[in-house]
């Protein structure tokens, strides 16, 4: 799926990369805890969260992270927006809470991904 | 939806709360930061979250939420469990991410 | 500093790959409590290492530790130094603040264990996630702390 059609299916306003909406994206990961973001996301995924401060972005461009939705129709602020446009990281804004964000792209085919680090005991 | 039925549905592992079971479920509600959740969830929710300590059980309760869900294995700790047995909270607990687990409720209340 | 823990993890088998054969060794500056600038030295050590052409996964577990660990920084201390050194076979991120240090360190490393406040867990961090992300995604971690004085991290990440 395009990023274009996520824009359709969450009915979402594009914040920044109006040009890359022809993206290809296939998982997302949903949270509020940037540390789990940090823990589990793979690479090429959407972040799907309710959190909009510059953190975000941050945590999106560490993991190069393909796109950010924020959702609950929340409104990231200056400094979030000026951030993801330098990094060239789309940002785009759904009134879904996460629940049904998420529920949404499920139902399309978007999968979730999950990239468990290696517990510890394992590889000791 | 019952809890139950999501529960069998979605192969979700019951931990705490096994006499509540039989509540209605009228929505799901996804996030991690307690004020979010306090603030924006509704009653008769099943809440999907990452947190495992005992404040979860106070935020479920207050919001007369249905029942919570664990995500990736997560394990509640002993105050949880033991405020949630108390509270007649049901937690239950699933292997998958939260993206994954929302999208299977989501799809399971819709099409009930 | 007190040696207060000694190699925490150690990992051998990785997949082989080549840095440049030249070292390089840069230092960086964190200033405490500023969290409009926590992520500034982790994205610089990212491009760093993008330019010289370290392999993707590389860059991404070396951004990653660096960035949990300047978020600890910007957290809790008044102000730390990191040095990236590349190596031909690993890179080393060492972190050494200037800070309240860890009374504990065992329980700080314990997921799920934090001494956060509102204002870091509203930014979403604070879960006591950190310092377990930061041994998970390296192959090598060390971690020296004494109570008033300070932290010390030190994170490598082996090319092969």
């Amino acid at each position: 799926m395009k990023l274009r059609d996520v824009k359709e299916i969450l009915d979402a306003e594009v914040i920044v990369g109006e040009d890359h909406l022809d993206l290809e994206v296939k998982t997302a990961f949903g949270a509020d805890l940037m540390s789990d973001v940090l823990a589990f996301a793979k690479a090429g995924s959407m972040l799907l969260t309710g959190l909009t401060n510059t953190q975000v972005v941050r945590t999106a461009n560490v993991l190069d992270i393909a796109a950010i939705i924020l959702v609950r129709g929340k409104k990231p602020s200056t400094d979030t927006i000026n951030l993801a446009r330098d990094l060239n990281i789309p940002l785009l804004s759904t009134k879904y809470i996460l629940f049904e964000t998420a529920g949404r792209l499920y139902e399309k085919g978007i999968v979730g991904c999950l990239q468990k680090v290696e517990a510890t005991s394992v590889r000791n | 939806m019952k809890v139950k039925t999501i529960a069998e549905n979605l192969g979700l592992k019951v931990v705490c709360g096994s006499n509540a079971l039989d509540r209605d479920v009228t929505g799901g509600y996804t996030g991690d930061l307690l004020s979010d959740v306090m603030a924006n969830s509704k009653e008769g929710t099943i809440w999907i979250t990452r947190q495992v300590h005992q404040n979860i059980v106070a935020v479920a309760s207050l919001k007369e939420h249905a029942a919570i869900i664990l995500i990736n294995d997560s394990q509640p700790t002993q105050e949880t469990l033991e405020k949630a047995e108390t509270e007649s909270v049901p937690i239950l607990v699933s292997n998958l991410p939260a993206f994954e687990l929302s999208g299977k409720v989501f799809n399971l209340l819709s099409c009930r | 500093m007190k040696k207060a823990s000694s190699v925490v993890c150690k990992k051998s088998k990785r997949p082989v790959c080549e840095t440049k054969e030249k070292a390089a060794t840069q230092t960086f500056a964190i200033e405490g409590g500023n969290f409009n600038n926590a992520g500034l030295v982790s994205t610089s050590i990212k491009s760093i290492l993008k330019k010289m052409d370290v392999p993707g996964e590389i860059v991404r577990r070396a951004a990653i530790v660096s960035y949990e660990a300047e978020i600890n920084v910007v957290s809790y201390a008044k102000q730390a130094v990191v040095n990236l050194i590349v190596e031909p076979d690993f890179v080393q991120i060492e972190v050494n603040d200037e800070g309240p240090g860890i009374p504990n360190i065992e329980l700080a490393m314990q997921e799920g264990y934090s001494t956060a406040d509102r204002r870091i867990r509203e930014m979403g961090f604070g879960a006591g996630m950190g310092l377990c992300n930061i041994k998970n995604y390296s192959d090598e971690f060390q971690i020296f702390s004494e109570v008033g004085k300070g932290t010390r991290l030190v994170m490598k990440i082996f090319s092969k």
